[in-house]
């Protein structure tokens, strides 16, 4: 994957180990800063899914976000996603605010920038692998040829050239998380944002799922962020993040969660040391990172 | 998105529930086959008429009774001729040496000869006839003003006449009897054709006076007069109204030229082929509701898909067109169709029933262009409600 304009493996793999909050950092791949999402169900209902989250995600990072239903999950992903616009405060990718950009400029940034896993796959049942895998590129223009060549890239990445030809029925549902990630890759995000990947897999085939897309994060480089209700899966991210009642718990954080693995193989950018904190502190409360801030 | 990406998609769509896209394009089918089927048979009856009128013969004024553009005469009934034997000989004199001058009297007779008796079409005329309409005798010679005068019992066939009353027989020289009384066969004429399934081959010609008396009237349907070139025609058509004026009082009659007939006949078919095709359009305006509904529930259906598509960077506008050209293809599927069995239907009807068609360009392509207007209106509203769904809701819809 080093054609593709990611931090080499190595170098991230060695970034992940050194983990140094004081050097230079790249543009953090998300930025949530004290975000909120209000849904409006009637003339006087509204419901507040998040409640001022706020979030960075460094390029390279490994976060987890762990809650159980209702908590504001499925919303925190839409917004980490780009799918959807929060209700107030900012939320940067890659140091661009959505709330600067079109629908059809935040359209592009998922395709460019954001790579899916779904809890269902979400394949097209009467396409074949390679196909699925191409989809994003679709979106850009590519050519069929080009499409196909990297389709083919990526599909080898998850270990599963051989089946490219197969529609999602004839794949188990392992193979056929495998190829979402695939098509996730295919785009050569900075962030991977994985929604109960193992969700509709049982344990074993769960754990290869976990194991590939940690070996993906390790090392090609790109962030990963897992949504999931499930304990065992968070727990296997460095930097673990629990929701209740749409905040993050500050409380029951992870002591690595104020320390992510910075990516220092990115172009160094003009970025404020602020920024290379995972955090659930607005930006004017910064303190040293070592303490974790109480509410 | 290219626009092959977003056919190769639609294809696939649209194969995938075959039976559903095939019944909804079943209505834009059985509307651009009724409409080129309908155009088709329009312009072949005109196109026969004008066969028909320009076999006649060139250059020819008719004058008919009653007012031909003025609506209908008073008495409203049908009108009842004011020309007689005596005016046809006035107007031949006048012209006499501009124009030559016949009349044609004509009612369905039974007759019989030697091979059987048939319904035919008893044709009383002038001498002049043949030279005035352009009529080849091919055997035997038609009969003269002077046997018209005398009301001699002579008659010409025409070749269906001939073959019924006498099979493989020899008819010249041999009587018939028209309505039980009886003709000597003196000429048998050219064929002529059939219009409209009629065999006006199907005619037994015979002298005026005689077809007056057979008949019982004094009257003469038609007269008709043969002017020497295009450029005499409008003079001819004065002339003639003016003589005919001398005895006939002007509203009771018309003088036409072929243009005139053929321009009125023209206003009437396109009016009745307008109303046909009109009617033909609301089958496809019906089709077209029933594409939108498909649309729409397609749309329902694909909501997951639309939403990952979203996900993965599908812009409004992509998902939008997508659904458009699905709309597109759908109806332009069902147009080809519906041109293909249009087009043999109107060839199938040509060959094997009496009703003329013929199909022209121009009726493809307007029945054709409707189609994929059609698809394209009725496509808008699915395509742009599947192009506003909210990717977050869309990927979670149920």
């Amino acid at each position: 994957m080093s054609h593709n304009g990611l931090p080499s493996p190595s170098a991230a793999a060695s970034a992940a180990a050194t983990a140094d909050t004081t050097s230079a950092q790249a543009e953090p791949v998300v930025d949530a800063q004290d975000v909120t999402r209000h849904y409006v169900l009637g003339k006087d209902t509204i419901v507040e899914a998040l409640r001022g989250v706020s979030l960075t995600v460094p390029p390279g990072a490994f976060v987890s976000i762990v809650g159980p239903s209702g908590s504001g999950k499925s919303t925190l992903l839409n917004l980490l996603g780009a799918l959807d616009r929060p209700t107030s405060g900012a939320l940067r990718f890659s140091g661009r605010d959505v709330a600067d950009l079109s629908d059809a400029e935040l359209a592009s940034l998922r395709n460019t920038d954001i790579g899916f896993v779904f809890q269902q796959f979400h394949l097209l049942g009467r396409t074949p692998a390679r196909d699925n895998v191409a989809l994003p590129l679709v979106y850009r223009g590519e050519s069929r040829r080009e499409r196909r060549r990297r389709a083919d890239e990526a599909l080898d990445l998850v270990g599963l050239a051989h089946r490219r030809d197969h529609r999602p029925a004839e794949l188990s549902g392992g193979e056929q998380q495998r190829v979402a990630i695939a098509r996730a890759l295919v785009s050569q995000p900075r962030l991977l944002l994985a929604d109960e990947p193992t969700g509709n897999l049982d344990s074993q085939t769960g754990s290869d799922i976990m194991g590939l897309l940690q070996d993906l994060n390790a090392q090609a480089g790109v962030a990963l962020v897992v949504i999931t209700h499930d304990p065992e899966v968070a727990a296997l991210a460095p930097v673990e993040l629990p929701i209740r009642d749409g905040v993050l718990d500050q409380e029951r954080a992870t002591a690595g969660s104020l320390v992510p693995p910075p990516a220092v193989t990115a172009p160094p950018p003009p970025a404020e040391p602020d920024d290379s904190v995972a955090s659930q502190r607005p930006p004017s409360q910064a303190e040293a990172a070592e303490e974790p801030p109480t509410r | 998105m290219r626009a092959g990406e977003s056919l190769r998609v639609a294809g696939g769509a649209i194969l995938a529930n075959r039976l559903r896209a095939g019944l909804t394009a079943l209505g834009v089918v059985i509307g651009v086959m009724s409409v080129v089927l309908l155009i088709s048979v329009g312009t072949g009856a005109r196109a026969e008429i004008t066969e028909q009128l320009e076999a006649l013969g060139s250059n020819l004024v008719f004058a008919v009774p009653g007012g031909f553009e003025g609506g209908p005469t008073e008495g409203g009934g049908p009108t009842r001729s004011p020309f007689t034997a005596q005016a046809i000989d006035d107007l031949s004199n006048d012209l006499a040496g501009q124009a030559e001058v016949t009349g044609t009297l004509s009612s369905g007779e039974q007759a019989r000869g030697p091979a059987g008796q048939v319904g035919i079409s008893a044709f009383g005329t002038t001498g002049s006839y043949a030279s005035v309409t352009d009529t080849d005798v091919t055997r035997g010679t038609f009969f003269s003003d002077t046997d018209s005068a005398l009301g001699r019992r002579v008659a010409v066939l025409g070749p269906s006449a001939a073959e019924e009353l006498f099979g493989q027989r020899d008819p010249l020289g041999q009587q018939i009897t028209v309505a039980g009384v009886g003709f000597e066969v003196v000429g048998l004429v050219e064929e002529a054709g059939t219009t409209f399934g009629v065999d006006t081959d199907l005619q037994v010609l015979v002298p005026l006076r005689a077809a007056q008396e057979l008949f019982g009237i004094q009257r003469v349907d038609t007269v008709l007069v043969r002017a020497p070139s295009p450029d005499a025609l409008p003079g001819v058509v004065d002339e003639v109204e003016a003589s005919l004026a001398q005895t006939i009082d002007e509203d009771r009659f018309s003088v036409l030229t072929q243009d005139d007939i053929l321009g009125v006949v023209g206003d009437v078919l396109g009016t009745l082929t307008l109303v046909l095709v009109a009617i033909a359009g609301i089958s496809l305006l019906v089709a077209g509701i029933g594409v939108s509904n498909i649309m729409l529930v397609s749309v329902s259906e694909r909501t997951r898909e639309i939403g990952l598509r979203k996900a993965l960077g599908a812009r409004t506008r992509d998902i939008t067109s997508q659904f458009l050209i699905e709309a597109l293809l759908l109806c332009g599927l069902g147009g080809l169709l519906g041109l293909g069995l249009g087009i043999a239907f109107a060839e199938a009807a040509a060959a094997t029933t009496p009703l003329p068609a013929e199909v022209t360009w121009w009726a493809i392509a307007l029945a054709f262009g409707t189609s994929l207007g059609v698809g394209i209106v009725f496509g808008v509203l699915p395509a742009r409600r599947a192009g506003r769904l909210d990717p977050a809701v869309a990927l979670r819809h149920e």
